[in-house]
């Protein structure tokens, strides 16, 4: 380490602690405001960050609970938040287990196995990765639209469309476990070729649990993705009780029906469980986002 | 062999499954859907029945999930771009005739007044008397949409209260399959909110497959080439059909001042936002990551904690948090200013603070991944060569531009492009901001300052225009030529990254 002027160190260390807190604090301040607004009385109301008169109104409203005010008169939820939720884990949790088990096979193989075409293959999943499924929005719903003539269950506000869909997902993810399973050391494997394993138990007993870790990361990044799609769900889900978070919470901020307040509830409600799973998470994640794409 | 028998059996099966599904898609006039599953029947006989593809049978699933859901899809919305799909010819040549021979005439002085009686989960249709006639009551019908022409007979009045208009009207779709025979012989048909009458279908098809209607004044003619049926006038009649149309949507694109405008602007802040979304995350990431790495920094776990928040909320909270708090009359933003100023931003109805905020709102989301990953590239840049640097007299700055930077850029190319890539079509950030607003004037389609290719194309195929699928699926195809050159540059960046690199 070299030796630098005191002084000028200790500047620098100031310049850069005042740096960081004047940014830390714009950062920050959607997010006290968002927590201060969830707390005034109204929708429309303005005022300090610490609310003068505190009401616990929207929060009743958030988790779908009818709220008395003080004169009496009784508010009714306006929308389901918490059966968005509920949608939302259920369709991103389906789509995500589909998605590692549908990457992972694939993942191992391009790692492990050699066949023809591998290379070529991994290419074109380079490629294609590119192409999020939200530039083909028009054919998707002409798909599912005409697809909803055959089952109900297939067509236009079923959540097995979205899941469907959402599959498309695993081109990002293949390439985050093949990195994984490249780094474990193939002496595992080569040992249990000579024990006579197949393919398949070399992958079922020798690389899978090894895998845990990674499979973890690609699930929580998998769900985070799917939770945060909007415009995918907000074609093909079109009934209140079928919408997810993403897009149901839009209905709270167009310009006929402006509940700020209440969304500001909603919005803290829905962002925290994912916000805090990520952040104690964040290590691990880390990793697999710098072999993968982008977070959506 | 018996070792084998169970991946037989297990493929067979499956095969059966997929094929049974084929023959019913193909039986519910869904014959490319029934060749999709067809074609996926035969990959999974290949591939698992045959003793020889034991390795693709691990990518096999993935594939046909990337060809199904992807390759699809792209392909089927490149083809829509050549057809006239849309809110005026959504249906089939055979829905759209089946349509036109179902709407029926009402005959004139035929309309009685109705009401209905519940009975259970069952409803019978009365019809008042009114003079001529006397008051009948049909036969109950659950009303769920089944056809059927009800009995009925004559009565002095209604039995019970009559259903609530507005419970009628809700019970409108049953209404509308089904009949009421009068004892006097007539068949009186659904015609109105509050009426029933006698009604003749307008149409009838002759066997050319000319469409008649009753009178024989107006004789309607296939036309496949427009998608429509023909009058005698020339005109077309609602509903029409989907039929391939050539260059059409393109020849639209580029011939009409209307379209061609908006769509170069467009295209031109979509290439701006883009840039300048990724130039400017990369530089706050970098410089962050920077400073969170530098030895003499205290309290570094907290403030990486912090820095991360943004990434680490859901992106579509606080895009709609952000909407809030940039509203132009209770936002919090313009309260803070607006003591400070006294002036007021209009961040949504002015183009260029619409834009600024649009990048504002992306650089507060974007920037933390760029310092994540700038984190670890740095670990990787050796510290004797800024020591060596420093000795020489040269200040943090020099430092940063002239030694770090240039050895964590090469590795953060890919990424780079990626990036870029993502906020070309970044539409979650836009359709929940700005919705694309404010509107362009004097466009022919609505098109915004914000809007970006894919959030225009967006609002063309599923907003306010009217669901031009057609035309949307012909822009498409101009953004997959992009996106396609950029996943080019993409595959050679990382081809020389990992020839170079580890």
């Amino acid at each position: 380490m070299i030796v630098e002027d005191p002084r000028a160190l200790r500047r620098r260390k100031w310049l850069a602690h005042g740096f960081l807190i004047l940014f830390i604090a714009v950062l920050l301040f959607p997010f006290l405001m968002i927590v201060s607004i969830s707390l005034r009385s109204g929708n429309f109301s303005t005022g300090a960050l610490i609310p003068t008169d505190p009401t616990l109104e929207h929060w009743y409203l958030a988790f779908g609970l009818e709220y008395t005010r003080a004169d009496g008169t009784v508010v009714a939820p306006r929308f389901p938040v918490l059966l968005w939720m509920w949608n939302s884990i259920k369709v991103g949790t389906i789509a995500a287990t589909g998605v590692l088990l549908l990457s992972t096979v694939a993942a191992y193989a391009f790692s492990r196995l050699r066949f023809r075409g591998r290379l070529g293959l991994l290419d074109a999943l380079l490629l294609i990765q590119m192409f999020p499924t939200t530039l083909a929005l028009v054919a998707i719903y002409a798909i599912f639209d005409s697809l909803g003539d055959v089952s109900p269950a297939l067509g236009i506000d079923s959540h097995w469309a979205l899941v469907l869909v959402y599959l498309s997902a695993l081109t990002l993810h293949v390439w985050t476990i093949k990195g994984y399973f490249d780094n474990l050391d193939p002496a595992l494997d080569e040992a249990a070729i000579i024990d006579g394993a197949t393919p398949w138990q070399r992958f079922r007993f020798v690389l899978l649990p090894l895998a845990v870790p990674i499979l973890a990361v690609v699930f929580v990044l998998a769900f985070i993705g799917f939770v945060n799609d909007y415009p995918i769900a907000s074609i093909l889900i079109r009934s209140e009780e079928q919408m997810t978070l993403a897009v149901g919470s839009r209905l709270y901020l167009n310009e006929f029906q402006y509940l700020w307040g209440d969304f500001a509830a909603a919005a803290i409600l829905s962002g925290l469980p994912i916000t805090v799973v990520f952040l104690i998470a964040q290590r691990y994640l880390v990793s697999g986002l710098s072999d993968g794409g982008v977070k959506g | 062999m018996p070792r084998c028998a169970p991946r037989l059996i297990g493929t067979a099966l499956v095969c059966l499954l997929l094929l049974a599904g084929s023959l019913r898609l193909y039986l519910l006039a869904q014959p490319l859907y029934g060749v999709l599953l067809l074609a996926l029947a035969v990959g999974v006989a290949i591939v698992f029945g045959h003793h020889r593809f034991t390795a693709a049978r691990f990518v096999f699933p993935a594939v046909a999930a990337v060809l199904l859901f992807i390759a699809f899809p792209v392909g089927y919305t490149v083809w829509l771009g050549f057809t006239n799909y849309g809110s005026f010819n959504l249906l089939t040549r055979e829905r759209a005739t089946e349509v036109l021979l179902a709407t029926r005439d009402v005959e004139q002085g035929s309309t009685r007044d109705f009401s209905l009686i519940a009975e259970g989960d069952r409803y019978r249709v009365f019809l008042p008397g009114d003079g001529t006639d006397p008051a009948v009551l049909s036969e109950p019908h659950p009303l769920d949409g089944s056809m059927q022409v009800l009995d009925s007979e004559t009565v002095d009045g209604p039995p019970v209260e009559p259903l609530a208009r507005r419970d009628a009207i809700r019970l409108r779709n049953g209404l509308q399959a089904i009949a009421v025979a009068t004892p006097d012989g007539g068949e009186l048909r659904y015609a109105s909110l509050r009426a029933f009458a006698a009604t003749a279908p307008t149409f009838t098809c002759q066997e050319d497959g000319r469409l008649v209607s009753a009178n024989g004044e107006r004789t309607l003619v296939a036309d496949d080439d427009q998608g429509f049926y023909i009058d005698g006038s020339g005109a077309r009649v609602a509903p029409g059909w989907r039929v391939a149309v050539g260059f059409a949507n393109f020849e639209r694109i580029f011939a009409s001042a209307g379209i061609r405008e908006p769509l170069l602007g467009i295209f031109l802040w979509t290439l701006v936002f883009a840039a300048l979304s990724t130039g400017l995350t990369f530089a706050l990431g970098v410089t962050l990551a920077t400073l969170l790495q530098w030895p003499h920094l205290a309290f570094k776990p907290v403030y990486r904690i912090l820095l991360i928040l943004p990434y680490a909320v859901p992106s579509f909270i606080s895009i709609l948090i952000f909407r809030g708090l940039f509203n132009q009359n209770f936002g919090e933003i313009n309260l803070i200013i607006e003591t400070l100023t006294g002036g007021r931003p209009d961040w949504f109805t002015d183009p260029a603070l619409a834009r600024t905020m649009v990048l504002i709102v992306n650089v507060w989301l974007g920037y933390p991944y760029m310092m994540l990953l700038a984190m670890g590239f740095l670990q990787s840049v050796p510290n004797e060569h800024t020591e060596a640097a420093t000795l020489d007299g040269a200040g943090p700055v020099t430092r940063f531009l002239r030694i770090t930077l240039p050895q964590i850029v090469p590795p953060f190319v890919p990424l780079l492009i990626a990036t870029f890539a993502f906020n070309f079509n970044n539409i979650v950030l836009i359709l929940l901001l700005t919705g694309g607003g404010p509107d362009i004037p004097g466009t022919r389609i609505p098109a915004g300052s914000t809007d970006i290719l894919g959030s225009f194309t967006y609002r063309l195929a599923f907003q306010d225009s009217g669901q031009q699928f057609g035309l949307a699926g012909a822009i498409t195809l101009l953004i997959f030529l992009a996106v396609g050159t950029l996943a080019y540059l993409n595959l050679m960046a990382i081809r020389r990254r990992s020839k170079v690199g580890p």
